[in-house]
């Protein structure tokens, strides 16, 4: 059957048309953005250089993209129209029911609809796993730093182990189906029912840092304020333990939280690999902090030792750590299309940008269109996020 | 710099150690060890069968006992064929003594690949070579590129080109090898048709500009990126040093200074900047081996994994985790050696 074809310029039109929610979106943010950049602190310096303008512009179109999916998508990520099947770029589906602006792949799903999908894989599980890290990264990097000694030749060397593992092979050693198989042999799991596995287990060692974290947060500025540090631990501890339960115990009783297995074991994979990086990062600059005449200031005070690195130190050590944030969201950014590439984790028809690249590249020889909408999306997230942080960076060495 | 160096090597020992036990557990997880008796028995065998294979090859000793047969320090005992009085080969490929042995990495023998059928030291070391010589070829072509870059990129800060080189790196890094790969590909390949997608014909026939150029410029451009921006940071420090300006004002032409004075300090922290790329590195060998289909190392970690080929992976593992540390062990004495600095110390 002979499909009919729209025009280049007609696609292009109409890939700008399907984003309109984020144009809107876009135009908004950035209005107001500029609008009151003045008192908008670090954010309202980025606007300052075109740098700075272009990254946030390309990191909140993929978080907006991420937002809108369903509105923006005209397909189904999964549903496949038959004669489609390697359609080229701006054919129009027989029926009526729309045209596959980025063409079809070997399965006849919407190529275009796929990208615009895959931005929400990415937007959930990057800056989340980023954000565990930085917790695991900080709440082992601060004693580490400050107390020196024993502790920091210990966690150290800890993190050491896991940096000298190349992360591919990290990643086929602990993202396999495997590994996920639940175990109810441990003196645990009889006691409470629950199956054990490797993932979990890990999942039930990182997700504990960040309550420990705001625990130690609000115990050491409120100790002498009872009233308003029971409000602050009991709201630590029931958020905390509700999601950590929904998380990692997939036991949450309200069920809202929940995550499926394969995502948790990627999510654990990808904290693994980068919380050792954000814990020599913290542990430099705390090295460098603690000399400073303000932490001696506090030491002389009588200031607990958590009290100095929570409340001094961390807050002048966020410029750097922002920055490695972004470039970190980044290269986990890179890190999940590894995993979609080699097909680790991620179901087969999952619209992630790495497994799509995985698929699309296998038949470069005959078709090229359905490689290049990923590939690009990939590059260019990762791309903002790197001018973010370079003119992040920029902005906090003016300071 | 002698206590140094040993002291190093300590810490290197023992971080194999544990990480070759870690992935010594994680590969004889027993989800793995029923793939590895189902491939060896067959599709329909009973759990007791199973049991029984797994008893008999010794899966069923002590972690550590095992451990230690792997590491060449116990004796490794050969299942004896009732029959003929002589010692089964191992996963019916390899040839096995009659009487207990140390066949460890200690004794050079990395076991046998259920996969390939035939002793893990055959396959590995030519995989080795083969990627041995794509690292060849990148680091030819990466580390001078990168450094020109980078150089001419710090030598002026702020001027249009250092802005304009600096963007071009930052792109670079956002470009991991599967990305390039395709874009590559894409433009050398399907569109001009200069370069041969695959590499697949450099194991047999040898290595050609034709079908090597794609593999080592994707492997080179993730990594030319990040080498730059360190050499310009580096260089950026350097020219704003007093004996920058002294050169300068005595009279010394700008090319002089930054090819005398300068290059040399500013090259230090790449050094070990380029040492420890090699973790990345040895991703970018996975992510391009499998992509252009070229039977190196990666190619074979790849399968070992994929297969479940456990000694495999065992001896993969191994070969990897020594050449981060390594290379790492290189960076911290390279770094001592060529900083004055730190060499007087």
């Amino acid at each position: 059957m002979q499909l009919e074809y729209i025009g280049a310029f007609q696609i292009v039109l109409r890939v700008l048309g399907h984003f309109w929610p984020v144009w809107l979106a876009l135009a908004l943010v950035l209005g107001v953005s500029l609008r009151f950049r003045k008192r908008l602190g670090l954010y309202g310096d980025l606007f300052s250089t075109g740098v700075g303008i272009a990254g946030v512009f390309i990191c909140l179109f993929w978080l907006f993209t991420a937002i809108f999916s369903t509105i923006i998508a005209p397909f189904d990520p999964l549903s496949q129209v038959a004669v489609m099947k390697d359609a080229l770029p701006g054919a129009v589906v027989p029926d009526g029911s729309g045209v596959y602006l980025f063409g079809g792949d070997k399965l006849a799903r919407d190529v275009f609809s796929r990208m615009v999908y895959g931005s929400r894989i990415v937007m959930i599980i990057a800056p989340f796993a980023t954000l565990f890290a930085l917790m695991v990264g900080i709440t082992l990097g601060l004693p580490a730093g400050y107390y020196g000694g024993r502790i920091d030749s210990f966690l150290s060397f800890l993190a050491n182990l896991v940096l000298a593992f190349p992360v591919i092979l990290l990643f086929y050693l602990l993202v396999t189906p495997e590994i996920r198989e639940l175990s109810f042999d441990s003196w645990f799991s009889q006691l409470t029912g629950i199956g054990v596995s490797i993932p979990r287990t890990l999942a039930a060692v990182f997700f504990i840092f960040p309550v420990v974290f705001f625990f130690a947060l609000f115990y050491t500025r409120f100790k002498k304020r009872p009233e308003r540090l029971y409000l602050l631990l009991g709201l630590t501890l029931l958020i905390g333990g509700w999601v950590y339960l929904g998380l990692v115990f997939d036991a949450d009783p309200l069920g809202v939280i929940r995550i499926d297995p394969n995502e948790l074991n990627i999510f654990v994979a990808v904290v693994f690999a980068s919380s050792p990086g954000v814990f020599r990062i913290v542990r430099g600059l705390v090295m460098d902090i603690k000399t400073r005449d303000y932490v001696a200031a506090a030491q002389t005070r009588g200031e607990t030792p958590w009290y100095i690195m929570l409340w001094e130190v961390l807050p002048n050590a966020r410029g750097p750590l922002i920055v490695d944030a972004c470039l970190r969201i980044g290269y986990t950014t890179i890190l999940l299309g590894t995993l979609g590439y080699f097909g680790l984790g991620l179901a087969p028809e999952s619209p992630d940008w790495g497994t799509a690249i995985k698929d699309s590249s296998r038949l470069l020889r005959s078709f090229i269109h359905p490689a290049l909408p990923p590939v690009f999306a990939l590059m260019s997230f990762v791309l903002g996020l790197n001018l973010l942080a370079d003119a992040l960076r920029e902005q906090s060495l003016k300071d | 710099m002698l206590a140094f160096i040993l002291r190093r090597l300590g810490t290197m020992v023992l971080t194999m150690l544990c990480l070759t036990m870690v992935v010594f557990y994680m590969v004889n997880l027993e989800p793995n060890l029923r793939k590895l008796s189902i491939s060896q028995l067959d599709m329909r065998s009973s759990d007791e069968h199973i049991e029984q294979w797994l008893v008999k090859n010794g899966f069923r000793e002590n972690f550590f006992v095992r451990y230690g047969q792997w590491l060449g320090v116990v004796k490794r005992v050969p299942v004896i064929n009732p029959e003929t009085g002589q010692a089964e080969m191992r996963f019916k490929a390899c040839p096995q003594p009659n009487e207990p042995y140390f066949g460890g990495i200690l004794q050079g023998e990395f076991g046998c690949s259920t996969k390939f059928k035939v002793p893990v030291e055959n396959k590995l070391w030519p995989a080795l070579g083969a990627t041995g010589i794509l690292m060849f070829w990148v680091m030819v072509t990466m580390v001078p590129i990168s450094l020109l870059i980078g150089v001419l990129a710090g030598m002026r800060e702020g001027s249009r080109t250092d802005r304009t080189l600096s963007v071009a790196s930052i792109t670079t890094t956002a470009t991991p090898e599967y990305v390039s790969g395709v874009i590559f590909t894409v433009i050398f390949a399907s569109w001009l048709g200069w370069l041969n997608g695959s590499a697949a014909s450099a194991t047999g026939q040898g290595i050609t500009f034709y079908n090597f150029t794609l593999p080592v410029m994707t492997m080179a451009i993730y990594a030319i990126g990040y080498i730059a921006r360190m050499t310009r940071a580096s260089m950026v420090e350097v020219m704003t040093q007093q004996y920058i300006r002294t050169a300068r004002l005595k009279g010394l032409s700008f090319s002089s200074v930054v090819m005398k004075h300068a290059l040399r300090n500013a090259l230090i922290a790449p050094f070990t900047v380029i040492m420890l790329q090699f973790p990345w590195l040895l991703t970018g060998v996975v992510i391009v081996e499998t992509m252009f289909r070229y039977q190196g190392f990666g190619f074979t970690l790849v399968e070992a994994a994929g297969n479940n080929d456990i000694d495999l992976l065992l001896a993969c593992s191994l070969v990897s985790v020594f050449v981060v540390l390594f290379t790492q062990l290189i960076s911290d004495i390279g770094y001592a050696y060529l900083n004055p600095r730190i060499r007087v110390q």
